[in-house]
């Protein structure tokens, strides 16, 4: 079967205690997903990072449950898409 | 014609032609209209205005709509009524409410979703679309019905009937996700990128949320064209509190108000409240909460306007205030009796917030304050049942004054 390519773009949230944590570096050598950053803010008490996955679509979903699992939280890039 | 000139990121400047875009190529960052503010200013005074329709259209020079294409459901002109009795009570001399809690669809996105939808017939989309938990929903459905388009609303399944209803009335889709609010978010991203719909919030975002700004220029030209002293918003996504701001300025660089020297307040509601948290810790990032308030309308838990809320409160000398969950039916109770206007959930964190402000002495007791209302307690009901609670009586003169009697003597132990 074709696979089929996909692109996601995400925004992580970390949390304090994840901040020093090569979690994107890991993300790529897991999974078969590029990741390409495109603005990022880091504090010390929390960061965030916007960017592009590619890879296969169901690679990208394990992929964003993996990081979810460590306690990042993943986000749509324009912030909530529902409103009241 | 309309006075856009391009879309701009906001982050990196990036510009891109007037198209359904909504997120820069390059950063990621929201896009936003640009206007040809020099065209704007030859043609716009005081007197067009005033020659314009008692809607939020005679401002279309300030929106990035044509005209001709703008979708009139006579939104907005909404009354700004002077709150005296409230006023005594939070020891306030000159306040007001904006009362855009009469629109046609009853709340204040028939603003957003009017300039939206009328950007989607310009774009010829076929399809008016939006997520949403309630106001939203209404609204576009109200919109595609009059613009004769098919109409798509989507929203989590276990939304409350009455909120169904209200969009379902105007013949819209009802899509009910069977899913949690992260996965109807990630649906509709999905939907919007693939296909040619106009998802008011998502593609037609930077358009969409331009109809906010029409709240401040009527609240000016209300007051004989000027700014108020103190502006209290509710927050949500930080759209609306931005985009008032803006709006204020724009007035002052084109002279028709002296200065924008309002100072901005944001309210949201305890339990769903990442702005107020961020202001608190004095820094623009605004850490994403899961929501747990009654105030659905508000509970936007990672906020799109988040970090350009705290900048609007740092340019303006504002603040932002938190509502206590139990506070927030007392604010819409206490707003219908003192000024006779019902308000949801929304107008409740707005009222706490106004008297915290108050008792805080970040309003001045002759400062002209204006508190917005942004939607209809009839919305809610289910957050005011306990007013339901009549004196019972028989078709009988002396036993109805003799339960009467009974009522205020038990009123008179509870005061």
């Amino acid at each position: 079967m074709a696979r089929i390519m996909a692109k996601r773009r995400v925004r992580f949230t970390f949390p304090q205690s994840l901040i020093t944590e090569p979690l994107i570096y890991n993300l790529g050598r897991r999974f078969e997903i590029v990741t390409n950053i495109r603005r990022a803010d880091v504090r010390d008490n929390m960061g965030w990072v916007l960017l592009e996955l590619e890879g296969d679509e169901d690679e990208i979903v394990r992929g964003l449950e993996w990081m979810r699992g460590a306690g990042v939280r993943v986000d749509p890039i324009t912030g909530d898409l529902i409103e009241g | 014609m309309s006075h856009v000139k391009s879309l701009s990121c906001r982050e990196c400047g990036s510009e891109y032609a007037v198209e359904p875009l909504y997120v820069c190529d390059f950063c990621f960052g929201p896009l936003e209209v640009r206007y040809d503010y020099d065209g704007i200013a030859r043609s716009i005074s005081r007197e067009r205005i005033a020659k314009g329709p008692l809607t939020m259209w005679r401002y279309h020079d300030l929106l990035p709509v044509d005209a001709a294409t703008a979708l009139d459901m006579s939104t907005g002109f909404t009354p700004l009524v002077r709150a005296r009795n409230l006023g005594r009570l939070l020891g306030l001399n000159n306040l007001y409410i904006k009362n855009d809690s009469v629109n046609p669809t009853f709340s204040f996105k028939d603003r957003v979703v009017s300039v939206a939808s009328a950007k989607a017939l310009e774009f010829e989309f076929d399809t008016l679309a939006c997520a949403s938990t309630g106001n939203l929903a209404g609204s576009v459905s109200a919109h595609g019905a009059k613009a004769g388009i098919k109409t798509m609303v989507f929203f989590p399944s276990d939304l409350e009937r009455g909120k169904i209803l209200g969009a379902g009335i105007y013949g819209a889709t009802l899509v009910a996700v069977d899913g949690t609010y992260d996965q109807v978010n990630r649906l509709c991203s999905e939907l919007a990128d693939n296909h040619r719909w106009a998802f008011v919030n998502i593609n037609m975002r930077p358009f969409y949320s331009e109809g906010s700004k029409t709240l401040a220029y009527e609240v000016a030209e209300q007051l004989g064209w000027r700014a108020p002293d103190v502006c209290v918003v509710p927050g949500a996504s930080g759209s609306l509190f931005t985009k008032i701001w803006k709006g204020l300025n724009e007035l002052a660089d084109l002279g028709l108000i002296d200065s924008a020297h309002t100072k901005m307040h944001i309210a949201q509601a305890k339990g769903c409240s990442p702005i107020v948290s961020a202001y608190d810790e004095d820094t623009p990032h605004v850490r994403p909460v899961t929501p747990d308030t009654i105030a659905k309308s508000l509970a936007i838990g990672n906020p799109a306007d988040g970090f350009y809320s705290i900048k609007t409160i740092e340019a303006s000398g504002g603040s932002a205030v938190a509502a206590p969950e139990e506070e927030i039916v007392e604010g819409i109770r206490l707003l219908a009796e003192t000024e006779g206007i019902f308000t949801e959930t929304a107008g409740g964190v707005v009222i706490s917030g106004l008297r915290a402000l108050a008792r805080q002495g970040k309003i001045k007791p002759d400062d002209l304050a204006v508190a917005y209302i942004t939607g209809n307690g009839l919305k809610t009901q289910e957050v005011v049942e306990e007013v339901v609670d009549p004196v019972f009586t028989t078709p009988d003169y002396d036993d109805f004054m003799s339960s009467l009697a009974t009522r205020e003597e038990r009123n008179g132990k509870r005061g």
